[in-house]
């Protein structure tokens, strides 16, 4: 039997599509929520760090329930002709609902981070809010934003529970490579989970070798406030590993 | 060029309710920590709104809130050097003092690095252009700083603590440098400090805040000269205050002119004083290093007292700004050694203070201190001044110069 990759692509496809997704809601929610005091965002906080506590079944239940025909959203989604259960989509909400508050919760304190006063100069300098974001507060946020997303990728990468519930287990559309390595061990196919292991160890580390190594570099010209060449030059090439 | 302010914000703990107009020259707002200095350059950069007032530059209308008016930060045209500077951490000098120039309309690329090499001539940085400001010094940073304020030629600038950051051995020669810039800036200039020497030596007219409200504004001189109330006096350094009560008033003594007669309080003993007041005084004061303190003269006759006009050793007029005493006149010279002899007590050390160069001692009037927390006035001498004294024996003798001493409604 020829060795299917196909959950290999729908991981990936998966993983980056709620990565973006989550970046650009987890910097939204955190930008909206910065500067806001009142203990009553306490709550909306709550609200949106539930699925970091709550199982992923559970997750996956409430966005089935959601979603499902009779759902909220479900009925609505399907007046105008879309099923979102069962489908690629699914897949994609899951993930992203899963790996939003890590990236809500780094994006909050990469920005809380920031000297107040370097966006007031800029303010003064003529910078109108978009500008301040885009030229002061992106640049200045951007390790946290990144090691955010990261995080966010490896959740969404790994996430089984919420996505059987709600996209189910449809080899070439919705099997991700969390529920293959489910069902290869259920059906008794030991070499074929291992394979899958062995692949998503492997994504893991590249990622982190990655993320450590960028670290490094922005640490060096950040901090020690050296120019981009001469910190690059610093890092020895055989030396990216992470600590 | 002029700035008007007129706002109303209430916190907390104080409201802040400030009033004056700033023409062309160098203002100096002075007050202690927490007096709202920050706050009303703040309101008038933008960066906080005040609950009812009105801000005007050169004829613009930046805040009005009846009209309904709040210019956002970026319109105003107003710069602040951040007490931190606020470089960009992430902008290499060169793009941190072009970052105001992206935002001007009509300024091509060809001008804004033409202006932005300017801004790195006039503020000798360079060679700098490619640093990051994490390795700068910081009297670099704040040249950088200024510079970057300064490229959008803005209507006004406002400087929050410029030297606050910055180790001492830097601050003279920054001030210095601070001071030639700012020789070339057109726009409104306003200063905050609440250091007096510098903001003296800095800036020609001043506004003292105390707890959210102006308590005096003009020319410096005037205010350090004629302090208008106590707290203006306590903020512009004096340091010896006692309840006053008049005695007699407006009386012509000899070459002093114009003098009154008091009861000073605190320090138990009747006073003259070189000023006409058309109101009852509530205190008399007299600023530390105007106080001369003498050995007494071996023989006593009261006709042989020494004269007034001796050269001042005692006195040293060292406090602010150093060659450049504030009180524009001399003590009368020549006056009546009665009148000065009124002003002369028996005085006992109840403590000293050595600084380098100068002494503080804490004085007992009248009789020998009970413990060094027991003293009615505060006196700064020269160190060699104080060498020289401590060889004599107690009591010593304190003179209040009726031309020094001056009379508080409050």
């Amino acid at each position: 039997m020829p060795f299917d990759f196909s959950p290999l692509w729908i991981s990936l496809e998966t993983a980056l599509t709620a990565t973006a997704l989550t970046v650009v809601l987890g910097l939204a929610a955190a930008g909206w929520r910065s500067g806001r005091r009142s203990r009553l965002w306490e709550l909306f906080d709550g609200v949106l760090l539930l699925p970091l506590v709550l199982p992923p079944t559970v997750v996956g239940f409430f966005l089935l329930v959601m979603f499902g025909r009779t759902g909220l959203l479900g009925r609505v989604l399907w007046r105008v002709g879309l099923t979102v259960v069962f489908s690629w989509p699914a897949t994609v909400i899951a993930a992203t609902v899963v790996a939003f508050p890590l990236m809500y919760l780094t994006a909050r304190g990469a920005l809380e981070l920031i000297d107040p006063s370097m966006l007031e100069a800029a303010r003064t300098l003529g910078a109108a809010e978009w500008e301040v974001f885009a030229f002061v507060t992106l640049p200045l946020a951007w390790p946290g934003i990144l090691a955010g997303a990261v995080l966010s990728f490896a959740r969404a990468l790994g996430e089984f529970g919420a996505t059987l519930m709600l996209a189910g287990n449809i080899p070439g559309r919705t099997e991700t490579i969390p529920v293959a390595i489910f069902f290869a061990i259920e059906a008794g196919d030991t070499r074929q989970a291992l394979a899958w292991s062995a692949l998503v160890f492997a994504i893991s580390i590249a990622v982190l070798l990655a993320l450590g190594a960028w670290t490094r570099y922005q640490r060096a010209y950040l901090v020690r406030g050296q120019a981009r060449h001469e910190a690059a030059n610093e890092i020895p090439a055989n030396d990216m590993g992470v600590e | 060029m002029a700035l008007e302010i007129e706002i109303e914000k209430k916190f907390p703990d104080f409201t802040l309710q400030v009033a004056f107009t700033a023409e062309n020259a160098l203002v100096g707002i002075l007050g202690a920590s927490g007096a709202g200095k920050t706050m009303t350059l703040r309101t008038v950069a933008g960066l906080d709104s005040p609950a009812r007032g009105r801000i005007v530059l050169d004829g613009r209308v930046l805040f009005d809130s009846a009209a309904g008016i709040d210019l956002p930060s970026r319109a105003r045209r107003v710069s602040l050097l951040f007490q931190h500077y606020a470089l960009f951490p992430h902008l290499t000098v060169e793009r941190n003092i072009a970052f105001g120039l992206r935002h001007l309309p009509g300024v091509t690329p060809q001008e804004r690095s033409r202006r932005t090499a300017e801004q790195i001539a006039a503020m000798h940085l360079s060679g700098l252009e490619r640093r990051f400001p994490g390795r700068l010094s910081g009297g670099q940073q704040q040249r950088v700083a200024l510079a970057r304020a300064l490229a959008p030629q803005p209507a006004a600038l406002l400087l929050d603590e410029p030297f606050s950051a910055l180790d001492t051995h830097l601050r003279s020669q920054l001030e210095r440098q601070l001071r030639g810039t700012l020789a070339t800036y057109a726009g409104v200039t306003l200063l905050v400090s609440h250091n007096l020497e510098e903001i003296y030596r800095l800036c020609p007219q001043l506004v003292v805040l105390d707890k959210g409200q102006v308590i005096a504004h003009g020319s410096r001189e005037e205010i350090f000269r004629h302090p208008p109330n106590r707290a203006t006096a306590r903020l512009t350094g004096c340091k010896n205050f006692s309840r006053a009560r008049a005695l007699d008033q407006g009386h012509r003594h000899g070459a002093l002119g114009a003098s009154t007669l008091i009861e000073a309080l605190d320090w138990g003993c009747a006073l003259r004083v070189a000023q006409d007041i058309p109101r009852p005084p509530a205190h008399v004061a007299i600023r530390a290093h105007h106080i001369r303190v003498e050995a007494p003269p071996v023989k006593t006759p009261p006709v042989a007292l020494p004269p007034i006009e001796r050269p001042p050793v005692g006195v040293s007029s060292i406090e602010f700004p150093p060659g450049e005493v504030p009180l524009g006149e001399a003590p009368p010279v020549g006056a009546s050694s009665a009148a000065i002899d009124e002003n002369t007590f028996p005085c006992w050390v109840a403590d000293s203070s050595e600084a380098p160069f100068r002494v503080t001692l804490f004085l007992r009037l009248h009789a020998p201190p009970a413990n060094a927390a027991d003293y009615h006035l505060q006196v700064e001498i020269a160190r060699e001044h104080w060498t020289a004294l401590k060889a004599h024996p107690l009591p010593w003798q304190v003179q209040l110069d009726p031309g020094r001493l001056f009379l508080l409604p409050d």
